[in-house]
């Protein structure tokens, strides 16, 4: 049972600039275990230490105290095995390299051979519904296709976590009900175990097996909400009175802590 | 839209876009001409264009072979310091100890009047030696080349650091995904800049001496006796040679990074 633990942190606290005078606790004390194809999202209000969050897991930021574990390992562990994928708010897609070859990126660096980027980089293509861009400059796609090629990106090398950082939080409203979907078809045909910051409370009640919820700086998980929602998410989903009692129920939870959107 | 259309539409604005330039070149030219007759100015203060033309005309091989000899000389420094430019900031971003030691003595000397050490080398290597000139040339190229590119090899977003940190990317693939491609715009801005100064190094250096058929002695010996009008022949020649360089420049610079924001077109 305990392999099928991803993510595992214990009392980890996140200080920024200890002893100076600028010092600040970004989160303290997180307490939470993430399962093996869970959608765990991360909620709550501005530099609640969210993104902090995902960093520390990710071996992008030390941890100032307590202990991270993905796959039963440490962080720097799990980053050299590439055990992850980060997704970011923008989608960071190099200018210099046209779509494929953005997408291939990573197996490059992995040190695949051209034919398996190339096979790879046509299946995720069809997979992100981008045939045909690939010899594409990321400048020349909108905003909502930019970021299909990063979740493509992310995906290109088969990680067991993916981690998400507010990733549709630059789109417009329709463009990211369709990405929310897109990324539910993803989610159900890779089973891979996802962790997705978001500002959205419907976002993160649609998408989410679970919902951690967290308190303003220094941020700390309050609650987290069980989304039983029955799998695979449709487009019907968002009009179920179970959907709203979730939302709610999140709502709920975030109550008193301002500035939440 | 069909392929024939769109060389038209091509032409069009190519002739658009150029056309008010060249009529003002035009216009520019006349009225030095005309200025030259009705104030009666001297020749040697100002030579009428077309006297500047037949002084060309009656030069031309002598004029041409001398520039053909300076641009080897302009084209050797400007080779040699570019690579030493780009080679000392790739220490750089290899090695922090190498940038905080070397930079701010580079940022010093880039200040530095460099062609005043052309009488320095004349007597180095000796002022009919091209290398005096090429050597003038690599230090005047190498400094902008390697401060723009440290800059580009350090100016990278954060996030895409993150990106190649969490593929597990060491530092040379960082240095050669990231770093290097980030670099270029910045390289190919200190190109635009020293290609001119390459030219210009090289004919105020042969102004201090250097061998016979060279440019910077040509216009130096011909305003010296007076043939005002042949010695512009040959100022001519010479910015004939750096605009070409830079049009070369920037030729190169849309065949290596098409995408970059200068060059590519509007966004969806």
């Amino acid at each position: 049972m305990l392999d099928d633990v991803v993510v595992s942190m214990r009392h980890v606290t996140k200080v920024f600039n200890p002893g100076s005078p600028d010092e600040l606790t970004a989160v303290r004390d997180i307490e939470i275990e993430i399962r093996r194809g869970e959608f765990l999202s991360l909620i709550g209000p501005s530099g609640c230490g969210k993104s902090t969050l995902l960093r520390l897991i990710g071996d992008l930021l030390p941890v100032s105290d307590g202990q991270v574990a993905v796959n039963g390992k440490s962080p720097y562990e799990a980053r050299i095995d590439r055990d992850y994928a980060m997704v970011f708010q923008q989608a960071t897609l190099l200018d210099w390299r046209t779509v494929g070859r953005n997408i291939h990126l990573p197996l490059e660096i992995m040190g695949h051979d051209i034919g398996q980027r190339r096979s790879k980089t046509k299946e995720l293509l069809s997979l992100v519904d981008l045939e045909g861009f690939e010899d594409h400059y990321p400048w020349q796609l909108s905003g909502g296709m930019q970021q299909r090629v990063a979740l493509a990106r992310a995906l290109s090398f088969e990680p067991s976590l993916l981690l998400m950082d507010e990733p549709f939080g630059a789109l417009d409203e329709m463009t990211r009900e369709r990405m929310q979907m897109e990324l539910m078809r993803i989610w159900n045909q890779t089973q891979t175990t996802v962790v997705f910051v978001t500002h959205s409370i419907p976002e993160a009640v649609f998408l989410s097996t679970r919902v951690a919820v967290m308190s303003p700086r220094p941020g700390r998980i309050s609650e987290v909400v069980e989304i039983d929602l029955p799998q695979p998410r449709r487009f019907e989903t968002r009009e179920m009175p179970e959907f709203f009692a979730r939302v709610t129920e999140v709502r709920e939870a975030l109550r008193g802590f301002s500035e939440v959107e | 839209m069909s392929a024939p259309a769109r060389v038209g539409s091509l032409w069009h604005r190519y002739v658009r876009s150029y056309a008010p330039a060249a009529l003002i070149f035009i216009l520019f030219l006349v009225l030095w001409e005309l200025a030259v007759i009705v104030f009666q100015i001297k020749g040697f203060l100002l030579p009428r264009p077309s006297a500047i033309w037949e002084a060309y005309l009656d030069n031309r091989t002598v004029v041409w072979n001398a520039g053909y000899v300076t641009l080897q000389e302009a084209l050797g420094g400007l080779i040699l310091g570019s690579l030493l430019g780009t080679g000392m900031a790739l220490a750089t971003a290899r090695w922090t100890t190498v940038r905080e030691g070397l930079l701010p003595f580079a940022v010093a000397i880039n200040s530095a009047p460099i062609i005043a050490l052309a009488p320095i080398f004349n007597a180095w290597f000796g002022a009919s030696n091209p290398l005096s000139k090429m050597a003038v040339v690599t230090v005047m190229v190498f400094f902008p080349v390697m401060i723009n590119m440290v800059r580009g090899l350090a100016a990278v977003a954060s996030q895409e650091l993150e990106l190649l940190r969490s593929y597990a990317a060491g530092p040379r693939e960082i240095l050669r995904k990231l770093r290097i491609p980030n670099s270029l715009p910045y390289l190919f801005s200190a190109l635009k800049v020293v290609v001119v100064l390459a030219m210009i190094g090289a004919i105020v250096a042969e102004y201090f001496g250097g061998a016979v058929q060279t440019l910077g002695v040509f216009i130096s010996q011909q305003a010296a006796n007076t043939r005002f009008a042949q010695a512009w022949s040959g100022i001519i020649v010479g910015s004939l040679m750096g605009i070409g360089l830079y049009l070369l420049v920037v030729l190169v610079e849309r065949r290596v990074m098409p995408w970059h924001v200068s060059l590519r077109g509007p966004g969806p």
